[in-house]
């Protein structure tokens, strides 16, 4: 038998620390986590990033990332963000938010930063509820969505209708790249993992403010299984938040990551 | 450096330029507005970031991230911008960032309008923002202060990490008069070693307001709480003037306390024993200096451009020793010297009892002379 070497085919990326999750299981916010991880490894940007994390879930996204990080106030990352940027304009600096915080409370804070070209880059985690404060209505729960602040189901008629993100931000002039992905199974994984490369590549190449929209699963504040919940996405998030690009900045065209 | 016909906001805004400041993200209002429109011309032309934010919620959190990578960076706001960045206040308190804050105080409460108050000092001095926290506040009564204030509240953000006012009101910030501004500092400044700027050839560091565990909440507000001790023991400032001999003691902080100055040595040419006490820092309050001065005094009056809102923090050291009297004007009315000189000369010709709270003979004799 011939001897074959040992190969490492799948390891923790260097920018991820080993700090055990503390994410609820069948959470895709670990996934994302990882792909952006993965992302700044293969761009060699771990020690040249500073993170933003927001008030949500993913409050301690610090314990995970293996790079500087600060912890920002609910909604306002996009500022801190940018008073970060704006004093060290070689560094990137990435926002990660919740869609309570994104959409919600901080939606001053994220249409400015992308209408003044702010040249950093923002992973938005639609999950389609406020996971933190344990389930409670979002801007993006579904019509007709059970939350525990929308006990009958989201009623359009009282509680207004899901806001798209991605959509409205690709109107502004200042975005560079706008798209909406999806982490219900691997093959859109794997579409994320790209469009997250293309947002880091949209801010090192300055070419504006930069989001990937994920939809993302919860789980416990939804009530379902893991398996269900990437089944919710799947059938019900997506016909009311498609997937797509929406902006993509034309000096990217032909660009393969 | 010669001395300049200089406006306040605009003195000041220059005097954060040449302390080195690099980041200042602010929000119009007036009576402030000159300051941010001074900064939108004078940084982006040292190639400092300057930016005029969406609102003041924005421009507070612009300057915590900013604050976050170890530059000089400051903010300003008058008293409604203020109300709104207080979230952001706290949080810059709790994650022990030196942070510079100049509030330009106005008439209010609510939209109130644009005239001089110091209707702020509760908010600014006595937190305003949630939780436990103390920041150093300072309060200048001319154009010159103001200056020289701005300069120090880098100095001592710095040294302490620590959230530091200048807390003026519309007329410092308004008026101008002869003053001098400092040299320019040089910007390259050492980076302090808790600055997140990237973790190039160093373990990642972490800026955050959060202490999920009490216990470590509480550690935390006990080492703001021993800092604030530190600082009030080698901070505290104020101005005294004809204190030697002196048996009524007014005092009073900013504009109040230059007109107060000015009813003093009026007073004093009747022949009357009044002096000034000045506080210049409101936090650390100068306590012990009040307490002293009620030792060897026959009464005190306050004076403030809001409803007595000092006057809690001068009856505490002097704890029942002496009456302690309040004149107070509202929602941006400036007293005038003569109107603090009727109070001295009533105080000097019918001693006060004890008896009385302050405030509710202040607000009886308000009603007497507004009628
Ligand atoms: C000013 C303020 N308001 C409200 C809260 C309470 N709060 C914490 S997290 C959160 C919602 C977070 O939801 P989302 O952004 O969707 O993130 P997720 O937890 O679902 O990841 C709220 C309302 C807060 N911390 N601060």
């Amino acid at each position: 038998m011939m001897d074959v070497p040992a190969q490492v085919v799948y390891s923790r990326p260097e920018s991820l620390t080993s700090t055990p999750t503390t994410y609820c299981p069948g959470c895709t916010h670990g996934i994302a986590h990882r792909l952006v991880a993965e992302v700044l490894d293969e761009m060699e940007l771990r020690e040249n990033t500073i993170g933003v994390a927001p008030v949500g879930c993913s409050v301690f996204a610090y314990n995970f990332f293996n790079c500087d990080f600060v912890e920002a106030a609910h909604g306002r990352a996009p500022a801190m963000a940018t008073g970060i940027k704006r004093v060290l304009p070689d560094r990137v600096v990435f926002a990660y938010q919740g869609d309570g915080d994104l959409a919600s409370i901080g939606m001053a804070e994220i249409m400015h930063a992308s209408g003044r070209g702010e040249n950093i880059t923002v992973i938005f985690i639609n999950n389609a509820i406020y996971g933190m404060t344990g389930g409670q209505m979002a801007p993006t729960t579904l019509p007709g969505q059970k939350t525990t602040s929308s006990p009958d189901g989201r009623d359009v008629e009282q509680a207004g209708y899901p806001l798209r993100m991605v959509e409205a931000l690709a109107t502004m002039q200042g975005t560079g790249y706008a798209v909406r992905r999806s982490l219900h199974d691997p093959k859109n994984i794997r579409l994320a993992k790209k469009a997250l490369r293309m947002a880091f590549e949209v801010q090192t190449r300055g070419l504006g403010f930069a989001i990937v929209e994920l939809l993302s699963s919860c789980p416990t504040n939804w009530g379902l299984t893991p398996k269900e919940s990437l089944k919710f996405i799947e059938e019900r998030m997506i016909p009311v938040f498609p997937l797509g690009d929406f902006k993509v900045h034309p000096a990217l065209e032909g660009l393969r990551v | 450096m010669a001395r300049e016909l200089l406006e306040g906001n605009r003195a000041m805004a220059e005097a954060a330029v040449r302390a080195g400041v690099q980041a200042y993200f602010g929000y119009p209002i007036t009576p402030q507005t000159e300051l941010l429109e001074w900064m939108s011309k004078r940084m982006p032309e040292l190639g400092r970031a300057f930016l005029q934010a969406e609102s003041e919620v924005a421009a507070i959190n612009m300057i915590y991230g900013a604050a976050c990578t170890g530059v000089r960076v400051m903010s300003s706001s008058s008293s409604p911008g203020v109300s709104l960045m207080m979230e952001g206040i706290s949080y810059i308190a709790g994650t022990e960032l030196p942070v510079v804050l100049i509030d330009v105080m106005r008439g209010g409460p609510g939209l109130g309008n644009i005239a001089p108050s110091q209707g702020d000092y509760n908010q600014i001095v006595h937190g305003g923002g949630h939780g436990d926290y103390f920041p150093i506040v300072l309060a200048p009564s001319s154009v010159q202060e103001a200056i020289d204030f701005t300069v120090m509240a880098f100095d001592l953000a710095e040294k302490y990490r620590a959230l530091t006012f200048v807390l003026a009101d519309g007329n410092i910030g308004q008026m101008m008069e002869p003053a001098e501004l400092p040299p320019m500092q040089p910007v390259d400044r050492p980076i302090p070693d808790w600055a997140v700027r990237g973790a190039k050839g160093r373990e990642r560091r972490i800026l955050s307001s959060i202490y999920i565990r009490p216990e470590d909440e509480e550690v935390t507000n006990l080492r703001l709480l021993e800092r604030a001790g530190k600082i009030k023991e080698n901070e505290v400032r104020y101005k005294e003037y004809f204190l030697d001999d002196a048996e009524i003691v007014v005092v009073g902080f900013g504009t109040a306390g230059r007109v107060a100055f000015s009813a003093v040595r009026a007073a004093r040419a009747q022949g009357i024993r009044v002096g000034l006490l000045r506080p210049i820092t409101l936090s650390p309050f100068p306590s012990e200096a009040v307490a002293e001065l009620a030792a060897h005094a026959q009464a005190m009056l306050v004076v403030e451009m809001n409803s007595g809102q000092m006057l809690d923090d001068v009856l505490r050291p002097v704890a029942g020793q002496i009456p302690v009297e309040f004149y107070g004007r509202l929602g941006g009315v400036v007293p005038f010297q003569d109107e603090v000189l009727t109070e001295i000369e009533r105080i000097a010709h019918h001693p006060p009892t004890i008896e009385f709270d302050p405030r509710e003979k202040w607000i009886r004799r308000m009603k007497e002379i507004l009628n």
